[in-house]
């Protein structure tokens, strides 16, 4: 006589395999990793003598300058981070050509013809002492200031979101609204 | 899903203006945040650099960056990315000499690794 195997009740199986599944796709994360993104200057070479550099007349640099308490001197006011991206905006844009905002040079441009380019440069220097998350802050307003000033313009001429437009678009309004944020060479300084 | 063990705490900032880190195998990564405990009355609890598994100073950051670029194929060195995943409460003084040893290196793009701020409409 034939016995029969005793079979293992695999009825459950499927379900138990799902509810695994389940349970390691909602717990997984994937970290996407995000960031502001920035370019460092290159090493200037070392024969260079300092006083070398053209001057840069002082209506055309945004001072911004941040302590060791975390606190903001822009443009010699004391400012909160919060009012930073509107004044770097006014700065960069100058819409009513005010003489003590930036000048501007004229210049032909894809799409847009002559338009006046700024000639405005955002100065950042920190203290040794300061926050990292300070600094961030300050750097990711400075850089909101100039991706907003481009989106407006990107609404005004093209109906489209900057990001929406394709290379050349953007090449010209890139033109326009160039990303100058330049970090303080790091100064060897005793005291403090 | 991460490829080294850290060492340091690092909490990155916040930020609104972000950028995705688009190919992964391209990017190398600074850590700096204040030792984990069991390392503490070795490393002391000063913020410090971690590259790879291990702490290191801002005059290995030279090495490491060669290191990474001669891991890589010769046609994509121009386009690698160093993400600096520092801690908030960090000061800038550790980060600028790393920010010089970079520009030393010639690793001019960075990317300062931060959270996604959650906007108030």
């Amino acid at each position: 006589m034939a016995r029969k195997i005793p079979e293992i009740p695999a009825a459950s199986l499927a379900d138990i395999a799902f509810m695994l599944l389940i349970f390691f796709l909602v717990t997984t994360t994937m970290d996407v990793d995000s960031g502001l993104e920035r370019r460092l200057p290159p090493m200037p070479p070392e024969e260079q003598p300092e006083d070398d550099m053209p001057p840069i007349k002082e209506r055309n640099v945004f001072v911004v300058l941040v302590n060791a308490n975390n606190q903001l001197l822009v443009e010699g006011e004391i400012t909160r981070v919060d009012d930073l991206r509107e004044k770097a905006k006014e700065f960069m844009a100058n819409p009513y050509d005010n003489e003590n905002l930036p000048e501007k040079t004229p210049k032909e441009v894809a799409y847009f013809g002559q338009v006046g380019i700024t000639k405005g440069v955002i100065s950042l220097r920190n203290d040794v002492g300061t926050q990292y998350g300070t600094y961030i802050a300050v750097q990711n307003e400075l850089v909101g200031a100039i991706n907003d000033l481009r989106e407006e313009l990107a609404k005004q001429k093209f109906g489209k979101s900057y990001e929406k437009l394709d290379k050349d678009q953007q090449d010209a309004i890139k033109e326009i609204y160039p990303s100058r944020i330049s970090e303080a060479e790091p100064k060897k300084v005793g005291g403090n | 899903m991460r490829e080294v063990t850290l060492k340091v705490k690092v909490t990155v900032p916040e930020a609104t203006e972000l950028s995705k880190l688009e190919k992964k195998s391209l990017v190398s990564y600074i850590y700096v945040g204040t030792p984990h405990k069991q390392f503490q009355n070795v490393f002391g609890s000063e913020p410090r650099i971690q590259l790879n598994d291990q702490f290191a100073n801002t005059t290995d950051i030279l090495d490491y960056i060669t290191a990474e670029r001669e891991a890589r194929d010769e046609a994509e060195v121009p386009f690698m990315i160093t993400s600096l995943k520092v801690d908030e409460f960090t000061k800038m003084g550790i980060v600028t000499d790393i920010k010089q040893e970079l520009r030393k290196a010639s690793a001019l793009h960075i990317n300062y690794s931060s959270r996604k701020k959650a906007t108030v409409e």
